[in-house]
């Protein structure tokens, strides 16, 4: 099809579907930082991400493949840290987060034969959407959304409460185990259009915004699919014509429409 | 007798080598209604979790009825404000049917608050929210953790006089946490008075009168509840630890520790 090449053969387009693909898993997952105040969790595997890419070219396997393994590792390091109890979880939390972002950098800085855009990685860069990344991009988010389809009664119920959840024979262990899985996914994914640093906001800044106009779940979820895409899509667009960095742009662009609905509508709804 | 719903043999809970249960013998039937009573941190809720299957046991085993349908009801309902839900929507997570929904919350007295957010309830529509949202899964079950907290006085009696209806109706178990005293005296078929071990136990007729529950409560509220005093086994001196007293046979009706654990 000449027409969806010329289209994908265009960064600026290539970026622009890549984003929508983020946005679409961003909405859901940040829906579930905001409401299992996680936000300080997803800083931290976000974090380790740098330290999945030293990784990735250290022992040469994809970028994508080394990041989601590596936030899977420390994923599943915090749960079994957290559970003996020797250090609050936020201290837990901002020891890993900035261990694993300085192990990352000073790994990178001992392979000098590693060409690395570090601004790109940190802060999101318009320009290196690949077909590739977008074929990791779609196949995560399918991934992702059927996982979300299949188990969303119970995610939402031990969420809602947890002890319940687990009186009515909920998996509760296993769920969270899954929603972090998904979690490593999503950063993975969304590290080449916003990067490393930014990718909790592009979770909760969207969400947030969702819950002022949001009556249900369900509806916080699409909403906040919708304000992501008006996010990513709005930086890329200040990246494109202004020659901003993606990732702070697509930041701002979240900032702005968080002050517009917390403004702008009327009454809080429940 | 009728079926036994779940066996508590020698269970003890312990945090950090402290015993907060300690030793606790239980049985409950289909149809019975045991109150649990105690002061603060007399390890109530924790004996509670235990049979939940929320709080593993240190020792001792928590048996339960095959394929046994739990309805909890917590001490409280804590709703993350960030997440918007109705009661509708709370409900139907149970995965019951809208009608059956709407037919347990008009039972408890809330089914004028079906299309309500559970963000707006006060107290007392939340516990009546949370024993709906219990009994709509028709349990054998029923678990409730001082449901009267935030109920006004008058609610009270009548969210005990619920409770009694709903075990007739649902023929289950129940087993509660109280600190209503004379209100629990009246709708409940046994007490179990708990200080870590169960101090005495028995009819709640019974259990107004012993010396272990006089000493626990005081007596400004064992004499709201009886005046008749009998002797006991064994007392407790200032320092809580037991003076055994072999002058007396233990009274029919209850039953009481033989010992206590000495700290």
């Amino acid at each position: 099809m000449p027409i969806i090449d010329a289209v994908l053969d265009d960064f600026f387009w290539r970026a622009m579907i890549g984003g929508l693909g983020v946005a679409l898993v961003a909405g859901p997952l940040g829906c579930f930082v905001v409401w299992r105040r996680m936000a300080y969790f997803g800083d931290t595997l976000a974090h380790s991400a740098l330290l999945g890419i030293a990784l990735s070219f250290l022992i040469s396997v994809p970028l994508h493949v080394g990041v989601v393994l590596t936030c899977v590792v420390l994923a599943v390091a915090l749960v079994l840290f957290s559970r003996t109890r020797a250090l609050a979880t936020d201290t837990l939390l901002g020891i890993l987060a900035h261990s694993a972002l300085a192990i990352g950098l000073v790994t990178l800085s001992f392979m000098p034969d590693v060409r690395v855009d570090l601004t790109g990685l940190l802060f999101g860069d318009l320009l290196a959407m690949s077909r590739n990344d977008l074929i990791w991009i779609y196949g995560g988010a399918a991934v992702i959304l059927t996982l979300l389809a299949t188990l969303w009664n119970g995610l939402l119920m031990s969420t809602i409460h947890q002890e319940l959840a687990l009186v009515e024979g909920l998996p509760v262990e296993r769920l969270r185990l899954v929603l972090v899985l998904m979690f490593s996914l999503v950063i993975a994914v969304a590290m080449k259009i916003v990067g490393v640093l930014l990718i909790t906001a592009l979770l909760i800044i969207p969400a947030a915004t969702a819950r002022r106009l949001a009556h249900n779940p369900e509806h916080m979820v699409g909403l906040a699919m919708v304000f992501g895409f008006i996010a990513v899509s709005g930086g890329l667009s200040l990246s494109w014509y202004l020659d901003t960095p993606a990732g702070p742009s697509a930041v701002v662009t979240a900032f702005l429409t968080f002050l517009l609905v917390y403004g702008g509508a009327g009454k809080a709804r429940a | 007798m009728n079926e036994l719903l779940v066996t508590l043999d020698d269970l003890t809970v312990a945090f950090d080598d402290r015993p907060v249960v300690d030793h606790v013998n239980l049985k409950v039937h289909r149809g019975d209604i045991l109150t649990i009573i105690g002061p603060n941190g007399a390890g109530k809720t924790t004996l509670i979790k235990a049979v939940l299957g929320l709080q593993k046991p240190t020792r001792g085993v928590v048996s339960l009825a095959r394929k046994l349908v739990i309805g909890y009801v917590p001490q409280h309902l804590t709703l993350e404000s960030t997440l918007p839900l109705s009661v509708k929507r709370f409900m139907m997570l149970t995965g019951r049917s809208e009608p059956d929904c709407q037919a347990a919350l008009s039972k408890t007295g809330v089914g004028h608050l079906f299309n309500a957010s559970v963000h707006h309830l006060s107290g007392g529509e939340k516990q009546r929210l949370l024993l709906a949202r219990a009994l709509v899964r028709k349990p054998d079950l029923l678990v409730l953790d001082e449901p009267a907290q935030g109920v006004d006085i008058n609610g009270q009696a009548s969210l005990y006089e619920l409770i009694r209806q709903l075990r007739d109706e649902l023929n289950c178990g129940v087993i509660m946490i109280s600190h209503d005293l004379h209100l629990v005296m009246a709708a409940t078929d046994q007490v179990i008075c708990l200080n870590q071990h169960i101090c005495c136990s028995g009819h709640p007729a019974d259990i107004s009168h012993d010396p272990a529950f006089i000493e626990t409560f005081g007596t400004q509220v064992a004499e709201s509840l009886a005046v008749y005093h009998h002797r006991h086994n064994h007392s407790h001196d200032l320092h809580g630890d037991v003076v055994e007293d072999t002058s007396v046979a233990s009274p029919s009706g209850h039953q009481e520790c033989s010992g206590h654990a000495h700290h």
